[in-house]
């Protein structure tokens, strides 16, 4: 009764949302806003109604109804109440309701916005939502439908169906699969969704981008309205990445947080695009450059934000994350084909509206900066995107499938990622128009000097002599500073000219200039991160081996005793097995780690859950790899000391505050920067 | 005369832009093929690894096979694992005709005609390796025959005809 609710509930969307893109785009065409309205008044039903499918699907996951083919897959008695709510998302028919559901939310979020000024953008946005929306509704309709039930023929052979077919009787399940004990964790119950809102809030931008196109207003209105979108967007793609790192570390037990998986890398190109996206915006908003490439730039992200739900989504290619297979590939192609090809026929009409107004004229101003910026992250993700194709490639070259692993990416990327840590210290100090290498130097040749003596020297005294891991110190050291730097000039400037103690002159600088210097703490973060990454990456340091009940194994600074293990079930249906490891630095006691290994009786996998010591100069990440009969008292243990790593963490906190801070509503007017660039672009050409 | 001259300082300039961005396009060029070159990885099939015989000594390879599950063997101490994989297809088409991956991996372990490849491995034991998962692993030949695995990747599709059973119906 509940999933016919919820499956009607999805038919009725599906219908609306078809009705509300053809309403849209009559009224938008024939300039009818009665119509218009209609199809907006069609958007805002879709929430509603994609809520009663997304709350009937959660009623059946919670109360255990496993005649539901999709609830037998990923709940089970003996979960609790949380994975239950949360297994909406274990699985794929599960993930695409989910989908379409935070989709609905942005689509009718953006309906709501005051449309006063921008009322010919309206139907074009609602088209690009609806459309979106219709897809992935469509795909949990006729393919991948949550809501199907399990029936038993007479003959005894079992049908998944949404109707009865003739004969048949219900199946009654007493007990579903449970959820992959894998997708058991705090990280990754949040995680999915983090990702997904990142991308549905993609489409927001690219909807607006479409609508000027379409209507012809290519000033940068599409780009200041959907600013902060794009932020939000962004800020929930970069939440979900680093989580699920945190997931990996964790869980995965193989002492890392990044395995160039291409599911991984699905995530992280559109994160890429987004990224060069947020920067190369600004050049447009600041000097009316760029135009073509910042349509290029959303359109390929939207692209790219389908193709990510399409890879994680269909099993093509070979990867841990591969929970759902099915055969939605096809669709997927399409519809990415259809949308690309139909952005880009859009983009060429408009192409000589679009033009620069005016020319980039020193190959060190900051807007060439942000150009090489551009150029590098572009970099970044052909790389990402050869790597993930390149299996697919060489079977249709050479009928002979190659694959590349993570020594490809980061031997390819290593240079690309320091090039952008090299800018980052830069171009900060660069100025807009003009600039020359002479005033450059001048600006920045006292953070360099600091930089190299801390950056090289601490290094070089601790007795590193790594020369990537020492390039890397001193480029994390420069950023640092320039940064600083700028903090420090800016407050010093509004101390002089407001007479303002310092830090409530900091205090208002920012306030002021949410996005500059929101976008300077981001650089912070990605500072603190990269130290995670080049410790993690250059300086761990691993063993094996097993040992009897008290003995010792040592590595770095670190002896680990191995005193006892323990073995229970718990109520929860897991068999627990659970060591203790007493451990010492450099001789002294500094405490127990539990590493343990989980048996899940229903879906008869274990899960290894590591010992983990947190400090700021390493971790100490301990693995319990297998154990002998009691009588012996033996276990096998792998030991990694990753060094810096909870800088990798610290960082992404960092990160995401100063994302906050430049998302974070504005009171002034969105319009003056643009009347001011056209008065200066005036008086130049005079 | 300033006109032309402003004509000139402006194509010059867009120069520098268009050098310097050839330049970096080529430094990207050069980076993605040397290191593909570099790390490519064969993906095999384990009939194919036969076929191939010596060609493919000391490359890199990456084989997928069915795990059979009575080979596995696993030593604590010294972390030696041994098991066996059998020929499962390498095309999504056959895969799909036998049924889809859980059926091809049951085929692959049940038939005794299949060929069959030793995998050597020194590490932790994975969590997921058991009879019939697909196992992808990489690493090298070895001159006796027996496949010197760096890297374990295991999957498991999932079967709920396995849970049918359980009903009351």
């Amino acid at each position: 009764m509940i999933a016919d609710l919820g499956f009607g509930a999805l038919v009725i969307t599906f219908v609306i949302s078809v009705y509300g893109a053809a309403a849209a785009i009559y009224g938008g065409i024939k300039a009818k806003p009665e119509w218009v309205e209609s199809a907006r008044l069609a958007m805002l039903l879709t929430f509603p109604l994609i809520s009663i499918a997304a709350l009937s699907l959660i009623y059946l996951l919670v109360n255990g109804h496993y005649e539901i083919e999709y609830v037998s897959s990923v709940t089970s008695n003996s979960m609790p109440y949380y994975l239950k709510v949360t297994a909406l998302w274990g699985g794929q028919a599960g993930s695409l309701v989910f989908w379409s559901w935070l989709m609905s939310a942005f689509a009718s979020a953006v309906t709501l916005r005051k449309w006063d000024r921008d009322r010919e953008f309206l139907p074009w946005v609602i088209v690009v939502s609806l459309i979106t929306l219709s897809f992935f509704v469509m795909l949990v309709l006729l393919f991948e439908n949550p809501f199907a039930r399990i029936w038993r023929m007479p003959s005894g052979q079992f049908i998944v169906a949404m109707l009865q077919p003739a004969g048949a009787t219900l199946a009654s399940m007493r007990d579903g699969q449970g959820l992959n004990p894998l997708l058991r964790h705090p990280g990754m119950i949040v995680h999915p969704p983090m990702l997904y809102l990142g991308f549905v809030a993609f489409v927001i931008p690219y909807a607006f981008a479409i609508a000027a196109l379409v209507t012809g207003r290519t000033d940068d209105r599409w780009i200041r309205i959907t600013r902060r979108w794009t932020l939000v967007a962004w800020l929930f793609l970069s939440l979900g990445l680093i989580m699920g790192g945190r997931w990996a570390y964790d869980v995965l037990g193989w002492g890392g947080y990044w395995g160039w998986d291409p599911v991984e890398i699905a995530a992280f190109m559109p994160w890429l695009t987004g990224t060069a996206f947020l920067h190369s915006v600004m050049i447009q908003e600041k000097r009316g450059l760029l135009k073509h490439w910042n349509m290029v730039l959303i359109i390929l992200t939207y692209s790219l934000v389908i193709f990510g739900t399409f890879l994680t989504r269909s099993g093509v290619l070979s990867s841990v994350h591969a929970f759902a297979q099915s055969a939605i590939g096809p669709m997927f192609f399409g519809f990415i084909g259809l949308t690309f090809s139909i952005s880009l026929y859009l983009l060429l009409q408009r192409w000589d509206s679009l033009k620069s107004e005016g020319e980039m004229t020193s190959l060190l101003s900051r807007e060439a900066l942000f150009l090489l910026n551009n150029l590098l992250f572009m970099g970044i993700l052909i790389v990402c995107f050869w790597g993930v194709i390149f299996p697919l490639v060489s079977e249709l070259v050479s009928n002979q499938k190659v694959t590349v692993g993570p020594p490809f990416y980061e031997r390819a990327t290593a240079p690309l990622f320091a090039g952008l840590l090299l800018l980052m210290g830069i171009a900060p100090l660069s100025a807009w128009r003009h600039s020359t290498a002479k005033t450059l130097g001048r600006a920045i040749w006292k953070p360099t000097i600091l930089a190299a003596l801390v950056g090289l020297g601490v290094p070089l005294a601790l007795g590193v002599r790594s020369w990537p891991s020492l390039v890397g110190f001193f480029l994390v050291a420069l950023v640092t500073f320039v940064t600083f730097y700028e903090f420090w000039r800016g407050m010093l400037a509004r101390h002089r000219t407001q007479k303002e103690s310092l830090p409530v002159a900091l205090l208002n600088m920012i306030a002021r200039n949410r996005r500059r210097y929101g976008g300077y703490i981001i650089h912070l973060g990605v500072v603190l991160m990269a130290m995670g990454i080049i410790g993690i990456e250059l300086f761990q340091q691993e063993t094996q081996g097993t040992i009897p009940a008290g003995g010792s194994i040592s590595l770095g600074n670190y002896t680990l005793t191995y005193k006892s293990l323990a073995s229970f079930d718990t109520a929860d249906g897991r068999n627990v097995a659970r060591a203790v490891v007493n451990v010492e630095k450099n001789g002294k006691p500094v405490g127990e780690l539990y590493p343990r290994r989980d048996f899940f009786f229903e879906s008869q996998q274990p899960m290894t859950i590591p010992g983990v010591r947190n400090t700021w100069e390493d971790d100490l990440y301990v693995i319990l790899v297998d154990w002998l009969p009691v009588s012996s008292q033996g276990a096998s243990f792998k030991v990694y000391v990753n060094p810096l790593v909870n800088w990798l963490w610290l960082g992404g906190f960092v990160f995401v505050l100063g994302t906050l801070v430049a998302a974070w509503p504005d009171k002034e007017s969105e319009l003056e920067p643009a009347r001011a660039r056209r008065r200066t672009a005036v008086t130049v050409e005079a | 005369m300033e006109r032309t001259l402003a004509a000139e300082n402006q194509s010059t300039g867009r120069m520098k832009f268009i050098i310097g961005g050839l330049l970096i396009v080529a430094a990207i060029v050069y980076l993605i093929a040397s290191s593909t070159h570099a790390n490519a990885q064969y993906f095999l099939t384990v009939d194919e690894v036969y076929s191939k015989g010596a060609a493919i000594q000391n490359r890199d390879l990456r084989i997928s096979g069915a795990v059979i599950g009575d080979s596995i063997q696993y030593d604590p101490g010294t972390l030696n694992l041994t098991f066996t994989i059998a020929h499962i297809p390498g095309d999504n088409k056959d895969i799909e005709a036998q049924g889809g991956l859980a059926a091809a991996l049951h085929n692959a372990v049940v038939d005794p005609n299949r060929k069959t490849l030793v995998v050597l491995y020194n590490g932790p034991k994975p969590d997921l390796l058991r009879d019939e998962a697909q196992a992808i692993i990489t690493g090298k030949m070895g001159s006796d025959g027996v496949f010197q695995a760096d890297e374990l990747l295991l999957k498991c599709p999932t079967k709920y005809e396995e849970a049918m059973p359980d009903q009351a119906g």
